[in-house]
């Protein structure tokens, strides 16, 4: 019964939270200079912002982050009802969000462009294929997918018994599962039923390796040269591939990245603004590298 | 195993106790209460947990799912545009992984619990005891570890499928994690036959193998269903070795070699990351729902099963 109890506060709590996120999404104006700075958002960037919180209350004692995943979408809705400071995101607000929030606080969203994310596509060590197109791996993930088996890319690989392309992928609620989705199948296709997928990012790298049939994606920084093998991506068939890198993922030509934001409601102050400047800075770029993220270019744009 | 009946405890009481003073009672009556609340806090868990899974399941299940389409397609897609909610390939998933299992621990299981229990040394028997104890102790992420590393590779040479977690995978896994169960209820079940009954098959010519088939397997009958049944239970409800053995790909199996996902797998890889209270959690929910129904179809019959046959020893 207290374990009910419980689980219905929970529920109930959690429910609350959303309606009120929905309902009212006005700022409760806060004093910014005070000890806890709320960030909420993208599962993507909880691992990052998590490792920004240790990094950042470390050299500053009297700030303290909470840090909680949850979803960009979340992180957003939260951000206006004047719940959190910082809304974690890996997409852009939309329209409509930035115009409601204008509508219900008079405030505007504040963008940070914080650094990039890289999926890389990775295959088994042995297998011999150099370069894959974005097409050709919609037409492996996408519903009614023409290509399952390595002879359809032109690939002879005879460690891969019978064939197959073993597509892997990630559980249907993960941001990078939908990302993948709109970068690779475009908003419209949905993935193909059937498709093996895994629950966390270094899984999708560790299956890999050990099932010479497969194909997977996962971010750059899961890569392992001792476990498999990094394709390089090509916008069109014929054109040439790109592996990911920082380089690559900064100067557009490897298709398969985002950026990474972060927004306040209004220009920041206090402890926030000291914050967002320190993850700009080079030891918060650190972090962000040190995660398996792009960081921003040496000299970052002025926002 | 089962505590003294309340008479006998209340008996009991005073007699220790020496004098029959209201205040000596006091702690007699005090403790007897708490362990009556210990009895029922289990009915309590029950219906509290039952209570709240349904409460998050039932907005969807009453308005908005579609139970035709959540029976019979195998389309499981909860965050497409248009997002469909069909669990046959998970039902199936389910099934497949939990039949296998199953055909390889029952034999096992009672050949172990047999030879433990009828053949064995004192010396043999305890050492047997133990291990297979350890192997229960072992947590289900292991189980799924040793799936996903070392039987994922080995059924690939083995099998020259183009990977290895698959329904055989699922399925080793998931008997080796109810051989325990059924090793340990069944020889319970096969000790408390009276030796009187095995003296007399001896008495009567009978051979070690026509003891154990013609005499022990239907003394200790309802022992034994209770032990496999409760393999099946741990077979169905086990979720975190089963996500990482079965490949979790949804599709309907057309050989032991294909991959599956499972009804349990899905809660735990979705439920975490969707947002509170919208459909994809509710429909979790509703999974969760379908869980408790086939788990109690399954207790309900083993009840009936075991209750039909007492009463025809009986009677």
């Amino acid at each position: 019964m207290v374990l009910g109890r419980l689980l219905l506060a929970v529920g109930l709590s959690g429910l609350a939270v959303l309606l009120s996120s929905v309902v009212a999404c006005s700022h409760n104006s806060r004093d910014d200079s005070v000890g806890t700075i709320k960030v909420t958002g993208s599962d993507t960037m909880v691992n990052l912002a998590n490792a920004w919180r240790e990094a950042f209350e470390a050299g500053h004692p009297d700030i303290s982050l909470q840090v909680k995943g949850g979803g960009s979408g979340v992180g957003i809705a939260a951000l206006c009802s004047g719940k959190i400071d910082i809304a974690t995101a890996s997409r852009p607000m939309k329209p409509t969000e930035i115009e409601t929030a204008k509508a219900k606080t008079g405030k505007e969203p504040k963008e940070f462009v914080v650094g990039r994310d890289a999926l890389a596509i990775y295959v088994h060590k042995q297998n011999p294929i150099e370069s894959i197109s974005l097409g050709e791996l919609a037409e492996i993930y996408g519903e009614n997918g023409k290509m399952s088996a390595w002879k359809d890319l032109d690939i002879d690989f005879p460690a891969c018994s019978g064939g197959e392309i073993i597509p892997i992928g990630r559980q249907n609620s993960s941001g990078t599962y939908a990302y993948f989705k709109e970068a690779v199948l475009g908003v419209k296709r949905d993935y193909r039923q059937g498709l093996t997928s895994q629950s966390g990012s270094s899984d999708v790298v560790a299956l890999v390796s050990k099932t010479p049939c497969a194909i997977g994606y996962s971010g750059m920084g899961y890569y392992k040269a001792d476990l498999v093998k990094m394709v390089k991506v090509a916008k069109q068939k014929g054109e040439p591939g790109f592996a990911p890198s920082v380089e690559s993922a900064l100067d557009g030509s490897y298709p398969i990245s985002r950026p990474l934001y972060l927004y306040t409601l209004g220009e920041p102050s206090g402890a926030i603004q000291e914050f967002i400047q320190w993850v700009r800075s080079e030891e918060g770029q650190k972090t962000v590298e040190e995660q398996g993220y792009v960081p921003l270019p040496k000299e970052p744009a002025a926002k | 195993m089962s505590a003294l009946p309340p008479k006998v405890a209340r008996a009991g009481g005073p007699v220790l106790g020496g004098g029959r003073s209201p205040l000596r009672e006091l702690p007699e009556r005090l403790i007897e209460m708490l362990i009556r609340l210990c009895g029922w806090s289990a009915i309590f868990f029950v219906f509290g947990i039952f209570f709240f899974v349904f409460r998050e399941g039932a907005p969807f299940l009453f308005h908005g799912l579609d139970l035709r389409e959540f029976f019979t397609s195998t389309n499981w897609n909860p965050v497409s545009d248009t997002p469909h909610y069909g669990i046959l390939g998970l039902l199936v998933g389910t099934l497949s992984v939990t039949v296998l299992a199953m055909l390889i621990a029952v034999p096992l299981g009672l050949g172990a619990a047999i030879y433990v229990s009828e053949f064995s040394t004192p010396k043999v028997r305890e050492f047997l005891k133990i291990a297979v104890e350890m192997l229960a102790a072992i947590p289900s992420i292991v189980w799924g570890f040793i799936a996903y590393m070392m039987l994922n590779p080995l059924i690939i040479a083995a099998t020259g499928a183009p990977i290895g977690l698959n329904i055989l995978n699922a399925g080793i896994i998931l008997a080796l994690m109810s051989v325990p169960v059924i090793v340990s209820v069944s020889e319970d079940a096969l000790k408390a036959v009276p030796d009187s009954y095995r003296e007399a098959a001896v008495a009567l010519g009978a051979g070690r193998w026509e003891i154990v088939y013609r005499v022990l397997f239907p003394a200790a009958k309802s022992g034994l269903l209770a032990a496999v049944l409760l393999g099946v239970g741990r077979a169905i409800g086990e979720t975190m070795a089963v996500l990482m053995a079965t490949g979790h790909a949804n599709q309907i199996p057309t050989s032991i070699l294909d991959r599956v996902q499972t009804l349990t797998a899905t809660i735990a890889a979705e439920l975490g990351e969707t947002v509170q209270g919208d459909d994809h959690y509710r429909v979790l929910f509703v999974i969760g729902i379908l869980l408790f129904a086939i788990a109690f179809a399954v207790n309900l019959t083993a009840d009936l099963i075991v209750k039909g046959i007492r009463g025809k020893q009986n009677g």
